[in-house]
């Protein structure tokens, strides 16, 4: 799949976001006044901006409203509910506690669950698709929400809960790869069944439909060279999980947490452009591509 | 829930009016529907009522919007004002483009007319042209059959009056096993892909014959990948198998051809030739009477078998000499497989399978009928085995032998002019006898001698002044190649750049792009076309070019007259011409203006009326030089061949109720437009089969103008044409040909057919055959690079099979290095495995030069697109004789850019090459490029 | 309504016929041509005389070679454009309701005036039957020319999508496949009609026609060998056929 920035920032940013919400509307860290104002406009930075940029990629992002509708079906639509949802119930609770020094307990609790729910509904986007198997696992949401709370519990100062949580992100991330490596070859489809000829022999593409190129192609088709994939996964792994992990242990204050926290989503930005460039959709079996 | 969904119109307004008329993208002719909103072109599709695509329509047709929009298109006259090639023009008036063009040709006209070289490429109007150029006087006329497939047109036409294509088609309808050889998304496009859909359906069995199983051969139920050049060898093969198994319809053979008529045995002048009585009627013996009789007497059954004795000779009919040639071991399958890359149990199945449905599966049609020797027949036998070629096997130095071979397979087998089988369309059949001979003589100030262009009967016909030099600037119908029924296209720059048979002052061509992919020898043209000659000016001194669009040839000219787009002209495509029969009905078409051209461009033709009433032509003009026509559209409705015969058969007469032969009728161009653009005459019922030798068809034509009276005819198994060739090699005859082609003659010009390895001097180290196709969404297009064709094919690589992909450690996209005798390439490479082994291939005219086409210079068609055309040369490497030999049929002379052999070798990594080669300088764009995006809907 | 009808009253669609195909790319540029004009946005060309030109189409010609075990490779050109499927993801993933199955005919449409671009419905899609157009940044599919099959303005007989009606090889069949006895359906039987990867779970309702076998000649040569016994081994021995089997001929002497 084509690595849209939007998309990498959109879930890099909102995953954080709605991670650091998850743990503010738990009360963690227990802050009100200033402070509060402070961890509040992080998150909302984050969550906001994400969704922000997940506009970017609209043909027509005047008509996102539309999006609402579908709740039904649509883990997308799913996913807006969700977020605005959080946002607005996590807006009072913010409010209470930054102005009113009072925290509605569970206006937070209700957030919280709204901001999981948002990372899981986005994860659900790229879960239900079939024509992606590297996407189409159990541990994609797992992956998302692992990142997130690990993220949140970053961001949210919860030094212990964070190493915790980056390590089981960290392991989740590790079996991500290990299962989408094979996800493609185990899916069954393969050019024989997206052509049905696959029982009369070996199936080849011989010309592309058009010399050109096209909003297919784009879109889905993406190589990235083994070895350059390799290289990325260590240098994503060492940034979202290694890095904050040791600066955590031995340098758990102010300064260190900032370095932490940019190294970890240095690391996010790094695995998610991966799990978009490396995923590979079935409709590049019509063009011989993956 | 209820589902609410969004009401949508699914009855919308389609468009403001339909105007119909004929679509131009490629030689096919067919029907089309244009849709207009608020007067602009809005849809395009096919016309269901029309006899060539029933309302089918290909890629090429439906694009042909974006032809008439195209940013390419020529906007006015040009005058050039940069040094040649360079494209650099100035606009000019009409006025003074005429001006300018009757100033050159008029002065030739009075002094020496063959000064002028006048030339057409895809030309729909020649029967117009060539009266052009024959009212001009110069002897110096074709169009582009000769590098096209000439073979397969007189090869058809001297064996049976017709080949394939235009002259006719598979009885659709009924056949049961159709065979293709060498045709690949080339000739007769939608009506083959109908056809071959028809027998799909019916589930019946396709063979195809091709060393590319791309296209039709895809769909082939049996692909024969055969080595290119050797189809001939195939064909005999099968003649072999056929002949010695008795499969082979002798009744047919007997009533139809030349089979039983006898040949002449007595040493002498007239060896070889037919025996004739006193009204010049070739001779059988009646198996009745057992008597010597004229071929058409009434009641005559000509027999096969019988010999004639006379005055101690034995004259023995066509038949005895083709079993003594064909069941020669010489043609066993198991002698010619390796030749052909064809297992011999595969050639025997397939002649197996021609025998097994043209007997077992013979069928009758209850039709009545009365042959031409009086005798009536309550049925028509159906041999459901039909055939078709086009310029696969036509583009060889062999190809005229193998289309005989291919034509002669079809009689042995009793298929054409039967039911299921071969099917020829109005005019045609026509035997050679109803075609002109060629004219050649040239007397300044004087329209020529007759038409250009026609069948030679023998020496006496060929095309030689006084002193025996060629009369023609291209050399055709000379002793190099004596058959050249197109003429010789690809050799008019050469020769007119060599002097060779004598200079010419201007060159005028009409859409035929060669100084690009219409020339073998690409860069050597460009380089003739610039030459200059000591006094500094240019060796062909002047050019005049017609085009709609922006081509390589513009910038090569020195005047252009801009053509207007097919949806902007009058045009007739004629009985006279080339007319767009079907087997059941006589038919022509027209196009008109259906949309009004937005620049200072005029249709060709009539630029060329109004040429000729400027230089008051004879044949143009009365006595008292009042022009007869004032343009394109006022000669086709008022002009007349002969009495009652004009360029359109429809609607005739006073009342337009005339069909063939009638007055002009002012009305005519109106009644067809409101007939759909098009006219169809059918041919009765039980005159739809046996043409040749059906009294009601031949009486039909008769009526119809197609002749004057009833022509029929026996196909010519044996051809005594070439045999008088051969002949005037022995030494017989006034015409003798020069000593270094007597040999040759007699060899190549055989009276049955043959097949010849063609001349392989110079090939040493070359052995890879190399070939090219048209795309389909591209085949004989003419016009600009379409917005949306050219995202099918905006580049080509070069095929190559997987054998020698391992070969040469070539990967897809990897470069390789394409070297021929005369010529070097670099281009990409794909892998093909349905490929000959050793063979490599591309889609032809994809390559673009910079600058032309008002494409952006880095353009995919002019970085990645190639030609193999630089590849090819118009001689044959030099033997060291001191002769160059043209590389081309010496039947016909039919360029045989099918024969090129190639090595090929991995070129350096990708990354390092950039772009195909050879790359040539940019022409500057008279028109500039095109728009970036498009979004053209013309409604609301 | 990104919900899918439980069912619908017709299962309009193609029947392709892959062993008919040339690959000729007409239905390619009718398709293109009409849907330009007609519903919805125009299909824009981008670069369109330029070095990197793309436009959308919602039908394109795909082709591939086939490797038998045994024999020549075969190429087979294989036309794909939106099957219109039972079970459709693109309609259930679309956020606004822009994508819907219609409960009519099951025609698979884009209601573009509520089409955010969001892509989604492409990525879901294993046919690649959806492209984005760049001009109008609304999703662009096959309509199965809704504004050709009903249209009271046009002939009852072209009241089928383009690409059928232009198909010059008759490779492309348009009918209801939820009736047993069309045209369509009988043709899926007789021939072995299938889908494009089943595995998906997306119920296509247009069907694919396999190829025929190939290449299968010589495979019969036990049949045809007998009809090419030899009359005669000379050319002497020939004429003495020759002049008895001239005799059996409908006037001859015999």
């Amino acid at each position: 799949m084509h690595p849209a920035p939007s998309v990498i920032v959109f879930t890099t940013l909102s995953g954080l976001g709605f991670g650091l919400l998850l743990f503010l509307g738990l009360g963690y860290p227990d802050v009100t006044g200033w402070v509060a104002f402070v961890f509040f406009a992080i998150a909302y930075a984050l969550a906001v901006g994400g969704l922000m940029a997940s506009t970017f990629h609209l043909g027509h992002p005047e008509r996102a409203m539309k999006a609402f509708t579908q709740w039904r079906s649509s883990w997308l639509s799913r996913e807006g509910w969700c977020a605005v949802i959080a946002l607005l119930v996590m807006a009072p609770y913010g409010a209470g506690l930054v102005f009113l020094d009072t925290s509605y307990t569970a206006l937070g609790l209700i957030g919280a669950l709204f901001s999981l729910l948002t990372v899981f509904t986005t994860s659900m986007i790229y879960t239900q698709l079939k024509t992606i198997p590297r996407w189409n696992m159990k541990l994609t949401p797992a992956m998302f929400l692992s990142f997130s709370i690990a993220g949140g519990a970053l961001l949210a100062g919860q030094v212990d809960a964070a190493m915790i949580l980056l390590a089981i992100a960290a392991l989740v991330q590790l079996a991500y790869w290990k299962q989408g490596d094979s996800a493609f070859a185990n899916s069954g489809t393969d050019m024989g069944t997206a052509t049905g000829l696959g029982s009369r022999g070996k199936v080849r593409a011989f010309e592309p439909p058009h010399t050109g190129t096209n909003y297919l192609l784009r879109e889905f088709v993406h190589v990235v060279g083994r070895k350059h994939a390799a290289k990325l996964r260590v240098i994503s792994f060492t940034l979202a999980f290694v890095l904050p992990i040791l600066i955590l242990l031995l340098s758990p204050h102010h300064f260190g947490a900032l370095i932490a926290v940019l190294s970890h989503l240095a690391g996010i930005a790094t695995s998610r452009w991966l799990f978009f460039a490396q995923a590979e959709h079935v409709v590049g079996l019509y063009y011989g591509k993956r | 829930m209820t589902i609410q969904q969004p009401k949508i119109d699914t009855s919308p307004k389609v468009s403001d009016e339909i105007r119909q008329t004929t679509c131009y993208m490629c030689a096919c002719r067919c029907g089309i529907n244009v849709h207009m909103k608020d007067g602009k072109v809005a849809y395009i599709e096919g016309n269901r009522n029309h006899p060539v695509n029933k309302g089918v329509l290909c890629a090429k047709g439906s694009a042909g919007i974006m032809q008439v929009n195209a940013p390419s298109r020529l906007k006015a006259p040009m005058k050039r004002v940069g040094p040649r090639g360079s494209g650099e023009f100035e606009e000019i008036s009409w006025d003074e483009a005429l001006e300018i063009a009757a100033g050159w040709l008029e002065p030739i006209r009075k002094d020496s007319p063959e000064k002028l070289a006048f030339f057409t490429g895809r030309d729909q109007s020649q029967s117009f042209t060539s009266f052009f150029a024959q009212n001009f006087g110069t002897p110096n006329y074709a169009a582009h059959g000769g590098f096209c497939s000439v073979n397969m047109a007189a090869g058809g036409i001297y064996t049976m009056g017709g080949a394939f294509w235009e002259f006719g088609q598979p009885d659709w309808d009924h056949t049961k096993l159709f065979m293709l050889f060498g045709v690949a998304e080339d000739h007769d496009s939608n009506p083959i892909k109908i056809g071959l859909g028809k027998i799909k359906a019916r589930g019946a069995r396709v063979i195809g014959v091709n060393p590319i199983r791309s296209g039709y051969n895809a769909i082939a139920d049996d692909w024969v990948g055969i080595t290119p050049g050797t189809d001939g060898l195939f064909i005999l093969s099968m003649i072999h198998v056929l002949l010695k198994a008795g499969k082979i319809d002798l009744d047919y053979l007997s009533r139809y051809t030349n089979a039983p008529v006898l040949i002449n045995a007595s040493e002498g002048p007239e060896k070889g030739l037919f025996l004739r009585d006193a009204d010049d009627k070739p001779l059988v013996i009646d198996r009745v009477t057992g008597e010597l009789t004229a071929f058409d007497k009434p009641g005559v059954r000509p027999d096969l078998s019988a010999t004639y004795e006379t005055d101690g000779v034995t004259h023995r009919p066509v038949f005895h000499d083709m079993v003594e040639r064909y069941m020669s071991d010489e043609y066993a399958p198991e002698a010619v497989a390796d030749r052909c890359g064809i297992p011999a149990q595969r050639i025997r199945a397939i002649a197996g399978e021609l025998a097994r449905v043209a007997f077992d599966e013979a069928f009758e049609l209850d039709k009545e009928w009365t042959d031409f020797r009086g005798e009536k027949h309550t049925k028509m036998i159906g041999r459901p085995v039909s055939m078709h070629s086009m310029r696969g096997v036509s583009a060889h130095a062999n190809g005229f032998q193998t289309c005989r071979a291919l034509h002669v397979l079809q009689i042995i087998l009793g298929t054409v002019e039967v039911p299921g089988g071969f099917r020829f369309k109005p005019p045609y059949p026509k035997p050679v006898e109803a075609h002109p001979a060629p004219h050649s003589k040239v007397t300044p100030d004087a329209p020529l001698d007759g038409p250009h262009l026609g069948f030679v009967r023998g020496p006496e016909n060929l095309a030689l002044k006084e002193d025996g030099s060629p009369a023609r600037i291209d050399k055709a119908f000379t002793w190099e190649n004596p058959m050249s029924s197109h003429g010789l296209m690809h050799m008019v720059i050469s020769n007119a750049h060599a002097g060779d048979p004598y200079k010419i002052d201007t060159l005028f061509m009409y859409m035929a792009n060669m100084s690009w992919n219409s020339s073998m020898n690409t860069k050597g043209v460009m380089e003739m076309l610039t030459d200059k000659d000591e006094s500094g000016e240019y060796v062909i001194p002047r050019i005049i070019y017609s085009d709609a669009y922006s081509s390589e040839m513009v910038a090569y000219s020195d005047l252009i007259l801009p053509d207007t787009t097919y949806l902007e002209r009058h045009d007739c495509i004629s009985l006279l011409d080339r007319p767009i029969c079907e087997a059941d009905a006589a038919a022509d078409a027209i196009r008109w203006p259906v949309i009004e051209p937005d620049r200072d461009v005029r249709g060709f033709q009539t630029a060329l009326v109004q040429l000729a009433n400027k230089m008051k032509l004879p044949g143009f003009t009365h006595e008292d030089g009042s022009a007869k026509w004032q343009d394109y559209a006022d000669y086709i409705v008022n002009h007349e061949r002969k009495p009652g015969i004009g360029p359109l058969a429809g609607f005739r007469g006073e009342n337009g109720d005339k069909e063939g032969r009638g007055e002009v009728n002012p009305e005519q161009l109106d009644r067809y437009i409101e007939n759909g653009g098009f006219y169809v005459a059918h041919i009765p019922d039980g005159a739809d089969y046996y043409k040749p030798w059906n009294t009601s068809y031949q009486n039909w034509a008769v009526d119809m103008g197609i002749y004057d009276s009833p022509q029929p005819y026996l196909f010519q198994l044996y051809s005594e044409p070439m045999r008088k060739f051969q002949l005037a090699a022995e030494g017989h005859g006034d015409r003798q040909p020069p000593e270094h082609l007597r040999e040759r003659i007699k060899e190549k010009l055989d009276p049955m057919p043959i097949w010849y390895e063609t001349d392989q001097q110079g090939n040493e180290g070359f052995t890879v055959n190399a070939l090219t196709q048209r795309p389909m969404a591209m085949y004989h297009s003419w016009g600009t690079q379409n917005a949306w064709l050219r995202q099918l094919h905006g580049r080509n690589p070069l095929y190559v099979p997987t054998k020698l992909m391992r070969e040469h450690g070539l990967q897809d996209g990897d470069w390789a290095k394409v070297t021929s005798p005369h010529g070097e390439i670099t281009v990409p490479v794909m892998e093909m495995a349905a490929l000959n082994d050793n063979t490599v291939w591309t889609w032809n005219a994809i390559g673009k030069r910079k600058g032309a086409w008002a494409l952006e210079e880095d353009a995919p068609e002019a970085t990645k697109g190639f030609l193999l055309n630089h590849l090819i040369h118009e001689l044959l490497p030099a033997k060291g004789d001191g002769m160059r030999w043209a590389n081309s049929d010496p039947v016909t002379g039919q360029a045989a850019w099918f024969d090129l052999k190639v090595k090929i070798e991995k070129a350096g990594a990708p990354e390092d090459l950039a772009e195909s080669q050879p790359v040539f300088e940019p022409i500057k764009s008279p028109v500039g490029t095109g728009p970036k995006n498009l979004a053209w809907k013309v409604g609301k | 309504m990104t919900q899918l009808p439980q069912s619908t009253d017709r299962k309009m669609g193609l029947v392709i016929d892959l062993d008919t195909c040339v690959g000729c790319h007409a239905c390619v540029i009718s398709c293109k041509g009409w849907n330009t004009e007609n519903y919805g946005a125009p299909l824009s060309d981008q670069d369109a005389y330029g070095s990197d030109p793309s436009g959308t189409f919602l039908n394109r010609v795909h082709s591939f070679e086939v490797q038998p075990e045994q024999g020549h490779a075969q190429l087979v050109h294989f036309p794909k454009s939106c099957l219109h499927c039972e079970d459709a993801p693109c309609v259930t993933v679309c956020p606004t309701g822009a994508s819907y199955k219609r409960v009519e005919d099951g025609i698979v449409l884009v209601n573009e005036s509520d089409c955010i671009g969001c892509g989604l419905c492409a990525w879901s899609c294993p046919y690649g039957a959806r492209e984005l157009d760049v001009t109008e940044g609304v999703m662009k599919k096959c309509t199965l020319c809704v504004d050709r099959i009903y249209n009271e303005n046009l002939e009852e007989v072209d009241r089928v999508p383009s690409c059928v009606r232009t198909c010059p090889a008759g490779a492309r069949h348009f009918g209801d496949l939820g009736d047993p006895n069309s045209e369509v359906s009988k043709l899926v039987d007789e021939r072995g009609g299938m889908d494009l990867m089943p595995e998906m779970g997306t119920k296509p309702v247009n069907k694919y026609l396999p190829p025929r076998p190939k290449d299968t000649i010589e495979e019969q040569i036990d049949i045809l060998a007998p009809l090419l016994a030899p009359v005669a081994e000379e050319p002497q021995g020939f004429m003495g056929w020759l002049d008895k089997a001239l005799d059996k001929l409908p006037g001859g002497n015999a």
